[in-house]
């Protein structure tokens, strides 16, 4: 398949900067690449690292407020840093194209699938609309979305995430290029839509022998995927290898960094004591949202004890939030009972006491918003103490200061920036922190590490781990990874169409015999073994038979 | 303060125009009486003098000084201005952000009143309530505030809709933070640069619409000094080749002009766009 001797694509000491406050930062700086015709190559890095945009300039595109400052692009022999727009412009849509990782905000809400899957190639004159239909039915097919007769005529909001990326790799291949350019395109999935958008994508590769970069920053998806991996961290290349050599062995310690993520594991607690009163006690919950006619949650019911972790884990849609938000009191079950100490909990925040609303706090998943791009440092975490615990002046500053010492930020450093002036781990260590500083008894964490990168996320979940084991916290975790449930939890919840599917210490949930959908859940994560997709699918076509 | 005048240095051309300009009526404004040569309502000799080095831009029907009232003009039309564009902002925003915050029912009623009065045109509107509260310049503030407050409004609340879903404001509520910390603290910081351009632009509006009322009779009241009602008292002049009354009106025009630009600029800023 691979062939390597003529590349399609050289990147010779290419540089980009960005403006930024007014002066030009570079970006990527001066890396080097080559891209033989029908190999994959796999981009690595945390975010910041310069990957998407050196997917972007390989197509001889760089973002508002960026330019190429030095270096080239050659693409098949045509010059791509100093070629003028229409060049570019004719190539995007022939012979190169790209796969965004929100398909969802790249679609068209308004047109149909299929209309904007033939519209430029009409536009162009390459085909006939109707011989663009056929053909894009027939790519649909290819990338197994189900009914690829009809999935054309719906609009995007009308199918899943993972059949959105589909169609959009569908419409990335309609011109059959030579390059494709996937940026993340499975990052905003779930495990178990992932592996079959990771299966289509890699089918359909190497049926038309495309040339793709496969830009993403996870180490076992890009396993899967890619040929040979670039790792890739402040806009340098760190080291280059084929998949199986840079697996194997990695030679600098950067790489060897990331390859050892995921280390950690908090210490196993006993068992909870039989007479032990749960800090925070759902019984037989059952909640609606006023408008729908279904109840989004089922007779949930699971117990938080101090100093313990419940990890509660299942793919979009299964409830995981929704139950958070009932916790919280912003959706108010229709049936069963919360408990506080043993007490009932009113079921909505506006009739929860100061002390009641203390108790349970919560860590968004997107720190971003979830903290006042206008407000400091200081107001963010000093209003809860303010708020809950009355102090003042003095007291309270020295109570920030303490907090910031005790989430691993330099007070004297941290204390009056603005949420921008953070990284996003920093930023959601402030999360962390304006929870803790109400005093809260128990803490829900609602895919906390989800949106940071993975060294940065298990920094985060060992200070967790630690103010756990300081403050006697009982955490909720909702999470969709499997691995961050294995290194944190004691207790495990799995969580399908608003039900609890299984539930039970976490030895018990992960060993066998497994429930069919935590089987399936379980299955769907990728491992670092380059055959594991194909292993997995396989296993299911053969369980299936 | 230096992050301002930062700022400043590297806007564009216009903008620092606008900026002079804007300056510079509002210190005429300002020291008023120290840069007039006559009083406000002095008459200083015969009807429609022509320009002199006495009276630099003659005389009005009445033989008062143009020149000073002029400068007597920008301290009553721009004053009024901001004053009825700041009222129109404070009931327009806490309307706006109130009605974002609780939604439901409250929102349906603020948002169907609101859009009750849009549906009448402006000036009739105007001239309908300045007829029957009387042309004095308080019902004059109160009814262009009022009609203004209600653009205001709806700017205010659509911002604020857009602030309310972040999940800090969540984080606020289920704090147990009250609505009025809640608009302050949370809604206003965050929905200030739109409406901070939104002022500029309303402003030159309102401007425009008391010139405009004062132009037919129902604006600031002789003998005050202002812009509008000096085109009209003197347009009679335009018959005679005597280019006066466009004085006041291209008074009116530049400092739209400049607040325009600024405007644009602030505008630009907020949107994030680089280029």
């Amino acid at each position: 398949m691979t062939d390597t001797n003529t590349p399609l694509l050289t990147m010779q000491n290419l540089q980009i900067e960005g403006l930024s406050e007014d002066c030009w930062k570079p970006i990527v700086k001066g890396v080097n690449l080559s891209l033989g015709k029908g190999e994959v190559l796999g981009l690595i890095g945390e975010s910041g690292a310069g990957k998407s945009t050196i997917g972007l300039g390989a197509m001889g595109y760089v973002r508002d407020g960026c330019r190429f400052s030095g270096g080239r692009v050659h693409f098949d022999g045509i010059e791509l840093t100093g070629a003028d727009r229409d060049t570019r412009r004719n190539l995007r849509s022939t012979r190169i194209a790209y796969v965004a990782q929100s398909a969802a905000a790249s679609f068209n809400p308004a047109f149909k699938l299929i209309n904007q899957h033939t519209e430029f190639l009409v536009r162009r004159g390459l085909m006939s609309r109707e011989e663009a239909r056929k053909d894009a039915i027939e790519l649909y097919r290819q990338l197994q979305l189900p009914n690829p007769e009809e999935i054309g005529f719906r609009y995007p909001h009308q199918v899943s995430g993972g059949q959105l990326q589909r169609a959009m790799t569908a419409m990335a291949m309609a011109c059959r290029p030579d390059l494709i350019i996937f940026d993340e395109p499975t990052t905003a999935l779930d495990v178990t839509t992932q592996i079959e958008v990771l299966a289509a994508i890699r089918n359909i590769v190497e049926e038309f022998g495309t040339s793709a970069i496969y830009i993403t920053h996870d180490l076992a998806v890009v396993a899967q995927m890619a040929d040979r991996i670039m790792v890739l961290r402040h806009g340098e290349e760190v080291e280059a290898a084929d998949t199986a050599t840079m697996l194997a062995a990695p030679q600098q310690e950067y790489t060897k960094s990331l390859w050892a993520v995921r280390s950690f594991k908090s210490a196993e607690k006993a068992p909870v004591a039989a007479d032990s009163v749960p800090v925070v006690a759902l019984r037989g919950v059952t909640a609606q949202y006023p408008s729908m006619q279904t109840p989004v949650l089922n007779d949930v019911s699971i117990e938080f004890h101090a100093g313990r972790t419940v990890a509660v884990v299942g793919e979009s849609g299964s409830g995981k939030s929704t139950t958070a938000r009932s916790l919280m009191g912003l959706l108010p079950p229709v049936q069963g009972d919360m408990l506080l100490n043993g007490a009932p909990l009113s079921p909505s925040f506006r009739k929860r006491s100061k002390d009641e609303l203390q108790a349970v706090q919560m860590i968004y998943q997107m720190a971003d918003t979830a903290l006042n791009p206008k407000q400091r440092i200081h107001d963010i975490i000093g209003r809860p103490m303010t708020y809950y615990r009355g102090l003042k002046g003095r007291q309270l500053t020295e109570e920030i200061r303490a907090l910031l010492d005790d989430i691993e930020l330099e007070p004297d450093q941290y204390i009056n920036r603005l949420p921008s002036e953070l990284s996003g781990g920093q930023k959601q260590r402030i999360g962390i922190a304006r929870a803790l500083a109400a005093g809260p008894k128990l803490v829900i964490c609602d895919e906390v590490t989800s949106a940071l990168d993975q060294l940065v996320a298990e920094g985060i979940l060992r200070l967790l781990d630690k103010l756990q084991h300081e403050h006697n916290l009982a955490y909720m975790f909702i999470t969709h990874d499997i691995s961050t449930v294995r290194a944190i939890a004691d207790e495990v919840v799995v969580m399908q169409h608003g039900k609890i599917v299984e539930q039970g210490p976490k030895a018990q949930i992960f060993s066998p015999p497994f429930q069919p959908y935590t089987d399936l859940l379980l299955s769907s994560v990728p491992e670092m073994d380059p055959s594991w997709l194909n292993r997995v699918l396989a296993e299911r076509v053969a369980k299936s038979a | 303060m230096n992050g301002f005048l930062y700022e400043l240095r590297k806007a564009p051309l216009t903008a620092k125009f606008g900026c002079v300009v804007v300056v510079a009526y509002i210190l005429v404004a300002i020291f008023a009486p120290v840069l007039a040569p006559f009083g406000e309502s002095e008459v200083v000799g015969y009807e429609y003098q022509p320009w002199s080095t006495d009276n630099w831009l003659g005389t009005d029907s009445l033989g008062r000084d143009m020149a000073t009232r002029m400068i007597y003009g920008a301290r009553n039309t721009i004053g009024i201005a901001l004053l009825t564009t700041m009222i129109a902002f404070l009931a327009g925003s806490i309307a706006g952000f109130f009605a974002a915050v609780l939604q439901g029912w409250v929102d349906q009623l603020l948002s169907r009143a609101v859009d009750v009065v849009i549906s009448i045109p402006t000036l009739i509107f105007a001239l309908l309530l300045l007829t029957i509260f009387g042309a004095s310049v308080t019902s004059l503030i109160g009814v262009i505030a009022l009609i203004y407050a209600t653009f205001v409004y709806r700017i205010a609340r659509a911002v604020a809709m857009g602030i309310v879903v972040m999940d800090y404001v969540e984080a606020a509520q289920v704090r147990g933070e009250g609505l009025w910390w809640i608009m302050r603290k949370e809604i206003l910081p965050n929905a200030a640069p739109p409406l901070v351009a939104e002022f500029g632009l309303r402003f030159c509006f309102v401007f425009l619409t008391i010139s405009g009322l004062s132009f037919l009779g129902l604006g600031i009241q002789p003998p005050a000094a202002d812009w509008g009602s000096m085109v009209r008292e003197n347009a009679s002049l335009i018959t005679f080749g005597d280019l006066t009354p466009l004085i006041p009106a291209a008074a009116i025009g530049l400092l739209t002009v400049a607040v325009n630009f600024i405007v644009d600029w602030m505008l630009h800023k907020a949107s994030g766009l680089k280029t």
